[in-house]
């Protein structure tokens, strides 16, 4: 590793809670390689006891899209209501609905 | 939708902290009397030994705050520095509850627990910490030679004082344990990482190692407390997880490819007979002038 700060990258972290299902986006961090990321993140970003799980990714690594590209890609679904399944009546015993 | 995504993880819900929100007796609802066939005063002893190690290597790591090489390892030395002050206070509570006699005494009505009496309101010769906790700090190489060697050591005792007749110290000591196996995987990572680093790295964790090593067996020396309490089933001897310390250390050593410096023996009294460094003075100077300057003080 090197002791360049500036050469160290940046990571994205991701937490999940005791009672959460999915891993939340809490943070990044700088760290010099993977395994110290995922140490970094248990001291940065779980000292309330926040997490039971960590995910951590290199920020480079996640393909993004672009504001730019904010009509194009969402803009089409805005006026499309029909695909929200709301047209159709919930017979009464089915549960968790 | 929270205004945290913190709020969302922890669900409003506060019962995950260990001791609750209120830290007014650490041994609330905790039975502390002394097991038949073990002395009180000698458990106070031991829990005093115990407890002065990570109180004063707490503070040691404290001043560490603010200037680690990086944020991320500010706050790794922070945390590791509360988890031993979070020992402390529990081995000083129980050391109080076993021996009140122990406790230094304070102005009538003085609302200062018994366990910030015995941190604030001793001199440097009542402290049984060994020495390797006291020495001052040096650069990162040498709070990470210092966290591993320490670390190793005390997660050995911990690991069997898991089984102590005292039902105090085994709680306490599982705790510690779970705690001191991240300090020592801490330690080890930097460890490696500085010996293989660069020449400068390297050349600084060598030069660490050989001001720490000279206190190094002192770790493993047993005073005659910790031999009568190990005998009677409550404490550890130090000696006896010497062994199975060396054989994690030997791991480590190897790993970052760095000799194993030849032992040096500690003879006569230690830091266990309250023998210290001047360095212990001066540290608590800093460290009681406070509390030590307003007795009734309520914080």
């Amino acid at each position: 590793m090197t002791g360049d700060r500036r050469d160290w990258p940046l990571y994205e972290v991701f937490l999940r809670g005791k009672r959460g299902l999915n891993h939340v986006h809490v943070g990044s961090l700088h760290a010099p390689d993977d395994a110290f990321a995922l140490s970094h993140a248990r001291d940065v970003y779980t000292r309330r006891n926040e997490g039971v799980s960590i995910w951590v990714v290199r920020a480079d690594a996640i393909t993004a899209s672009s504001p730019d590209e904010k009509d194009p890609l969402f803009a089409p679904s805005g006026d499309k209501v029909y695909r929200h399944p709301t047209f159709y009546e919930i017979p009464a015993d089915v549960p968790h609905m | 939708m929270n205004d945290s995504v913190y709020d969302g993880l922890l669900g409003g819900d506060s019962s995950q902290w260990a001791f609750g929100t209120d830290f007014e007796d650490p041994l609330a609802g905790v039975d502390t009397s002394v097991p038949a066939g073990i002395d009180a005063a000698e458990l106070a002893a031991y829990c005093l030994m115990l407890g002065d190690d990570t109180l004063v290597l707490s503070q040691r790591l404290s001043e560490w705050c603010s200037r680690a090489p990086e944020l991320e390892e500010d706050i790794a030395l922070a945390n590791m520095a509360l988890d031993l002050l979070g020992q402390a206070r529990l081995l000083l509570a129980r050391a109080a509850a076993a021996d009140p006699a122990c406790v230094p005494s304070l102005p009538a009505g003085s609302p200062v627990p018994d366990e910030d009496a015995l941190a604030f309101f001793r001199d440097a010769g009542q402290f049984r910490n060994v020495r390797m906790a006291e020495v001052p700090n040096g650069d990162f190489a040498h709070v990470v030679v210092r966290l591993l060697l320490f670390s190793n050591a005390r997660l050995a005792i911990l690991s069997r004082l898991r089984d102590s007749a005292d039902a105090v110290l085994a709680a306490v000591a599982a705790k510690g344990v779970k705690e001191l196996t991240y300090h020592r995987d801490w330690a080890g990572r930097w460890f490696v990482t500085c010996a293989q680093g660069t020449e400068e790295s390297r050349r600084r964790l060598i030069d660490a190692l050989g001001m720490l090593w000279p206190l190094y067996d002192e770790l493993f020396a047993a005073h005659p407390v910790e031999r009568s309490l190990a005998a009677a089933g409550a404490g550890v001897d130090p000696e006896t997880v010497r062994a199975e310390a060396d054989v994690v250390l030997d791991q480590v050593f190897a790993v970052a490819d760095v000799p194993r410096p030849p032992l040096v023996g500690v003879r006569g009294r230690t830091g266990r007979d309250g023998l210290h460094t001047e360095a212990l003075s001066l540290m608590l100077a800093e460290m009681q002038v406070v509390a030590r300057a307003h007795p009734s003080g309520r914080w």
